[in-house]
């Protein structure tokens, strides 16, 4: 029972170092603040003297952005792919650069000594971004709600809306009669499918944040875990396992988001 | 009973499901392959993306299990 002891104190939510304004400002909001820093200021150096033939820094940010477009966003989006582009790429370079970041040493590992309930407590200054349910379920609304915009600005309002209040097969019908079982199959289109449509999109919401949270969240439970175990080597396949998931992780969200965009932004029965 | 027995139970009995899904996902996907070896892209994103839907159960137990474990 020893080891139980020496386990640093391990919080699901994310610490509190200081208020703005009545705001909790907590380590992963720092860490979140940082790898945004990183991405502006990396993206405004790389497109600040744009050049034909790229070299440094617009080279390395070109080869990252085609890599994504031609190797997930065309599979996945088509030719619609270059409207997504900016949505989903961002997500997956904020998504993989928080979850790598967290990696770092110092991450979780340098803090303040306080007290708390009369026990002394490390509060880390950083620590990953997505090991907090806040910053994923932030990513998770900001996605589900740009595919209702992507699909009322494709598809049109009131199209999209048939999607949740399905009334076009009573549309239909009233244009074009015939064999009254359509108009059955319409009122079980508008009483089932069109609720379990709205259903979806907030399991939507579910999936993505927990995805994210959970995976990120484990990762970094199982290294603590595996390092008061076995503290030198030991913790080295984990670490690459953590790259791994990392990576798969934001992958992962980008691809659903562009699938999900992907669906709300085609017709019924057109496929594709 | 033991908040570590709880924890366990809750992503032992979980993660049952989604770990034989994705094998079997695993196993259609290779079929598949073997069958027609030049629909590689295509399939491989499929599987990724129906073991991320099939992984996310998992991860929801897990996440009940880190809960139990650590809040108190």
């Amino acid at each position: 029972m020893e080891l139980v002891h020496e386990l640093p104190h391990i919080s699901m939510a994310a610490e509190t170092l200081f208020h703005i304004g009545g705001f909790p400002v907590t380590n992963s909001l720092v860490a979140t603040w940082i790898s945004m820093l990183l991405l502006i200021v990396v993206s405004w150096r790389a497109t600040r003297r744009m050049e034909l033939v790229p070299t440094g820094l617009q080279n390395f940010v070109e080869t990252a952005v085609e890599i994504f477009y031609n190797g997930i966003a065309r599979i996945r989006a088509g030719e619609q792919a270059a409207l997504f582009l900016p949505l989903a790429g961002t997500f997956f370079f904020f998504i993989l650069l928080s979850n790598w970041m967290g990696l770092l040493p110092g991450f979780g590992s340098i803090g303040l000594m306080v007290e708390h309930h009369g026990e002394r407590e490390m509060i880390p200054l950083l620590r990953a971004a997505n090991a907090d349910l806040n910053t994923t379920l932030a990513l998770a609304l900001f996605s589900v709600i740009a595919i209702q915009i992507y699909g009322i600005k494709v598809r049109g309002f009131f199209r999209y809306a048939n999607r949740f209040i399905r009334v076009g097969g009573f549309v239909d019908f009233f244009k074009n009669p015939g064999n009254p079982m359509r108009l059955v199959n319409a009122a079980i289109d508008l009483a089932l499918i069109g609720p379990l449509e709205i259903i979806d999109e907030m399991t939507k919401l579910l999936s993505f944040s927990f995805r994210l949270f959970g995976n990120i969240f484990a990762g970094e439970v199982l290294l603590i875990v595996i390092s008061m175990l076995l503290p030198y080597g030991a913790p080295l396949p984990f670490l690459a396992l953590e790259i791994f998931v990392g990576y798969i992780q934001a992958l992962i969200f980008a691809t659903l988001t562009l699938v999900f965009i992907t669906h709300a932004t085609h017709a019924e029965g057109e496929g594709h | 009973m033991d908040r570590n027995l709880i924890a366990g139970l809750t992503i032992v009995l979980g993660a049952i499901t989604p770990a034989a899904m994705i094998g079997r996902f695993s196993a259609e996907a290779m079929r598949s392959l073997g069958r027609n070896p030049e629909a590689g892209p295509p399939i491989s994103a499929n599987l990724i993306l129906s073991l991320a839907l099939t992984e996310a159960i998992a991860i929801y137990s897990l996440v009940v299990a880190l809960a139990i474990k650590f809040v108190e």
